[in-house]
């Protein structure tokens, strides 16, 4: 009963969005406004209709009905329920609904937070958002369809929800990332309509840029437990590989942040809005990318979704008729989004063209390195790419980023005077380069590239504390007076741009100085690695919900101090016979200690692997920074403001009113 | 059809945890060396997994054959030429660079310069309106 | 400022254009299949024992003439799959050689006592060293030999009529090679 309700409330949606789509953007090209006040409501039922669908699939993996195919794939009787319910976006059918579950309220949202946008305006963006619901819809619908029974026959019990998703990390990784994903589409919604419309608002960049900047929080956090996800799961310490999944994730991230940066101009100088424009149709369209390519099977990976070609068939159409469309429209109309402004080659304006340029080398680089082996095989050839060729752009490309950051931030709009900028630069420079360096030799011997990249990092942080106590201070009100006076937007920037630092400089550590050890132990044995005396104590058995487990007990040593005791586990689940391995961590700021057991090696010896990672969690604490960032400036008080009407001044500055 | 689809579902989502074997080496360094050198090489049968990653026998048996030629004192440069040489450039995460290949660095590196030179023009072009503004 | 239009704007579109031809291409292809890397080049030395009798093989064993080496395992559901074919094949007068790889002897032994046996001699490789110098990765693989001693062409998979037609007998047909093969 509930997966017909289900399947009957997908229909309802898709006609919401269809009428969405159609209705109130006739309304207005025939200026009546009573058919556009239907867009918001039309936003909401769909999204009512789709949170029912939600449910309706939730309660079939509550109740393990097993006639449901897809219920049947991936949960089990003996699944605990955390997992049967966070299953429902554990395979492709699944998590196409949440996707669109997502995109309703998203579009939903963007009609309530919209109160001061004109609502032709309003009207437009829904619209789009409308059609592309609609085409995910139909996919869902018509290839995916989570619904679907197998009747006349079923399983008695399911097929389990593969191990590797059975882990705190499933309930929450893919519904950050698609917050991610999906976010952007409101963006590209902005762009579309202010082509369609033929004209930008000068408003339209701050309209726009609350939205983008939320998507792309939700998408760095997505990553982040991504990341952190694979190194504590997987079994053997890696946090990327390069693997064509994740770089689709990285894709629409390092595009959409070349996108707020643009923003940012666009907001302020009312310039580059045809260049902001695109950027947002590419960032959403490098979402729609990376959905394609993780179900079509057009790329190997470990984590693709499903190997359908069919399906990768209709996401591609959709993709072409998505950004195809777009761009067309782009190309038709970019002309009328002529901004007026001049700035000088020093300038803030030219430090984020700078950014932006590198961005996209980066996010270009990515998407050549991942669809290589695509036109390899229309050459004939077999190449494999993963590490070796990203990190030779990355690397380069990270740090000049960095680089130019500084005087970017330092910088004014418009002109900038080079003597106070050099001035400020070297007055910070020999902190930073004695603290880099100090700081490179402390794990031991850094490669220069590490040392460089250490420096750049205090740079950025050394700069921005600069910066805080100088705008602080400039408001004659004393430091903590001026402090409450900078504005959520500045301290989001700060934050942001100091969780960049904070990640590379983890990066940086852990890249170069982490320590893999392999040995052969038997309960009695010790290993040392690095400072840490790892002594095999015990091994036990235990069963668990849906496997069984063989525990090892080990206690870590420092100088003789106890440091942790830690129980990596080799786990057998008794449905599907697959094998897992849970590691053992000791997280640490500095370090991660990590443990885990590999193959028994006969009598009672296992191959263990032991890992000393100093300060990793950097990684994603420098993330997690970054999005709160993002957090942040979003809640500036100026996109509260009640705006009545905004221009663009003589010089190409925007006025908000 | 729709049990193939499970199957490859199956396959495409089957655990991928390292083997992680033992070796016998004579110094730390040379243990880093194979960690490096597995994490380079690609199991010619997986889904893109390096043979480090990989449990396939075809994984194991070519990490035997690169702890074995580490400790007959093979060079790195040796041990992947000897896969590539029998495998192909696939085995080898290192692509190689060769007209067919060379898009891959040149792709990016002209977007950059051409990049570059569109900014150059477009700043030029700001900085009169700016100096026009001025007036 | 003029109003034309800057041809740069369909720059984009182009792009995209040019990107979805490639992903379009991409779909319903098996990413799989590895040619192999050693056409062109000789077998590489070995030598090992038979599966079948006391000699010792080598590489020698592998000249003279057109052949096929097949590697298989009684481990191997493929192998038992193509295995009428590859007795079809040798009955019609093409010589097969096996390499019975990663197999216990006594199993090989017993599976071609009962199955038939299409080969003319049976490599070991126990411990599938040899197919590691031959760029094997699994089986069924099946490998076309020439006179010299050279690797033409490996074929993954299994053996049937069709891979013969479309891989195989081409290539003999162009040597020259009227062997009547046709089964």
């Amino acid at each position: 009963m509930a997966a017909e309700l289900g399947h009957l409330s997908l229909w309802v949606a898709i006609a919401a969005a269809l009428v969405l789509a159609v209705f109130p953007l006739i309304g207005v090209y025939r200026r009546v406004e009573s058919w556009q006040r239907y867009a918001r409501p039309l936003a909401w039922l769909q999204w009512l209709a789709l949170t029912v669908a939600m449910i309706c699939l939730g309660y079939s993996f509550y109740i393990n009905d097993f006639t449901v195919t897809y219920v049947a794939n991936h949960s089990n009787s003996q699944l605990p329920l955390g997992y049967r319910l966070s299953a429902i976006w554990g395979g492709h059918e699944g998590s196409l609904l949440l996707w669109g579950w997502m995109l309703g309220g998203w579009t939903a949202l963007v009609g309530l937070f919209s109160r001061k946008v004109p609502l032709p305006m309003v009207v437009r963006v829904l619209s789009v958002m409308g059609m592309i619901a609609v085409g995910f819809h139909a996919f869902m619908l018509f290839t995916s369809n989570p619904f679907d029974r197998s009747l006349p026959w079923f399983p008695i019990d399911g097929a389990d929800l593969n191990p590797l998703l059975q882990d705190p990390g499933l309930i929450i990784h893919p519904p950050m990332l698609y917050m991610g994903y999906v976010g952007f589409s409101v963006a590209f919604a902005f762009a579309v309509a202010g082509l369609l419309a033929g004209n930008l608002d000068p408003a339209w960049a701050r309209w726009a840029r609350p939205w983008t900047t939320v998507a792309w929080s939700f998408l760095t956090v997505g990553i982040a437990l991504g990341s952190w996800w694979a190194y504590y799961e997987l079994g053997w310490g890696g946090w990327w590989f390069w693997d064509p999944v994740e770089n689709a994730s990285l894709l629409p991230w390092l595009a959409g942040t070349a996108l707020i940066h643009s923003l940012a101009v666009s907001e302020k100088r009312n310039l580059f809005r045809a260049w902001t424009v695109l950027l947002a149709i590419v960032t959403f369209s490098m979402s729609l990318l990376g959905t394609f390519l993780v179900r079509s099977g057009v790329l190997t990976s470990v984590h693709a979704f499903a190997n359908d070609p069919s399906r990768g068939a209709f996401i591609l159409g959709f993709l072409v008729v998505v950004a195809g469309g777009a761009l067309t429209l782009f190309a038709l109309r970019a002309g009328r989004l002529k901004g007026k402004g001049g700035f000088k080659p020093l300038s803030r304006e030219a430090f984020l063209l700078g950014n932006n340029l590198l961005l996209l080398t980066a996010t270009f680089a990515v998407l050549m390195g991942t669809l290589y082996p695509l036109l390899g095989e229309a050459l004939d050839i077999k190449v494999s790419i993963r590490a070796a060729y990203f990190n030779s752009f990355f690397v380069p490309l990270t740090l000049v980023l960095m680089a130019i950051l500084v005087p970017g931030m330092l910088s004014n709009w418009k002109r900038q005077d080079s003597s106070p900028l050099l001035r400020r630069m070297l007055m910070l420079a020999p902190a930073a380069l004695i603290g880099g360096y100090l700081g490179a030799r402390l794990p031991g011997d850094t490669p220069w590239v590490g040392t460089l990249a250490l420096i750049l990092a205090l740079f950025l942080v050394f700069a921005h504390i600069d910066d805080l106590v100088r705008r602080a201070l400039a408001y004659n009100r004393g430091f903590l007076g001026g402090l409450g006076k900078l504005g959520r937007g500045y301290y989001g920037m700060v934050l942001a741009h100091s969780g960049m630092a904070v990640l590379v400089a983890g990066v940086t550590v852990v890249s170069f100085h982490e320590v893999e050890r392999d040995v052969r132990m038997a309960p009695g044995d010790v290993a040392e690695v690095g400072a840490y005396r790892f002594e095999f104590d015990t091994l036990s058995e235990y069963a668990g919900p849906n496997f069984d487990s063989r525990k090892g007990h080990f206690l870590v040593t420092r100088d003789g101090e106890p440091i942790a005791e830690m129980n990596p586990e080799k786990r057998t689940y008794r449905v599907s016979g697959q094998v897992m391995t849970e590691a053992a961590i000791d997280a640490g700021l500095m370090r991660d200690l990590y443990v885990a057991l590999g193959e028994p090696l006969g009598g009672d010896a296992w191959a263990v692997r032991i890992y000393h990672k100093p300060m990793i969690r950097w990684i994603w604490l420098g993330a997690l920074i970054m999005a709160l960032g993002g957090a942040l400036a979003l809640t500036d008080a100026r996109y509260r403001k009640k705006m009545t009407r905004s221009k663009a001044d003589a010089d190409g500055e925007v006025v908000y009113e | 059809m729709i049990r193939l689809a499970i199957l490859l579902l199956a396959l495409a989502a089957a655990p991928s945890w390292a083997a992680i074997d033992i070796y016998q080496f004579d110094s730390d360094a040379q243990q880093d060396r194979f960690h490096r050198l597995t994490e380079e090489l690609r199991c010619p049968k997986c889904q893109n997994q390096s043979i480090a990653d990989s449990d396939a026998e075809i994984s194991q048996d070519m990490r035997e054959r690169v702890a074995r030629m580490i400790r007959e004192g093979h060079s790195d440069e040796e041990i992947v030429t000897f896969f590539v040489d029998r495998y192909g450039d696939f085995v080898s995460y290192r692509p190689p660079f060769n007209p067919r290949t060379a898009i891959l660095w040149v792709g990016p590196l002209t977007l950059l310069l051409l990049g570059g030179v569109g900014i150059v023009l477009l700043v030029r072009r700001a900085s009169r309106e700016a100096e026009e503004d001025d007036q | 400022m003029s109003k034309g239009t800057n041809p740069w704007v369909f720059l984009p579109l182009v792009a995209f254009v040019a990107l979805a031809v490639l992903l379009a291409s991409g779909l319903g292809r098996n990413p799989e299949e590895l040619p192999s890397a050693l056409a062109g080049k000789p077998v590489p030395e070995f030598s090992r024992p038979s599966l079948l009798n006391d000699r010792t093989l080598t590489e020698e064993l592998l000249t003279g003439r057109w052949q096929l080496l097949n590697v298989w395992g009684t481990w191997c559901p493929t192998c038992y799959v193509e295995h009428p074919y590859l007795l079809e094949l040798a009955r019609s007068g093409i010589p097969i050689v096996g390499l019975d790889y990663k197999d216990e002897d006594a199993k090989a032994r017993d599976y071609l006592a009962e199955y038939g046996n299409p080969f003319r001699e049976v490599i070991v490789d126990a411990d599938g060293q040899l197919g590691l110098d031959l760029g094997v990765y699994g089986a069924p693989e099946t490998f076309l030999i020439n006179p010299r001693g050279e690797i033409v062409l490996r074929h993954v998979g299994e053996m049937n009529q069709r891979v013969w037609d479309d891989k195989f007998a081409p290539v003999l047909q162009q040597a020259g090679e009227a062997s009547g093969v046709a089964p």
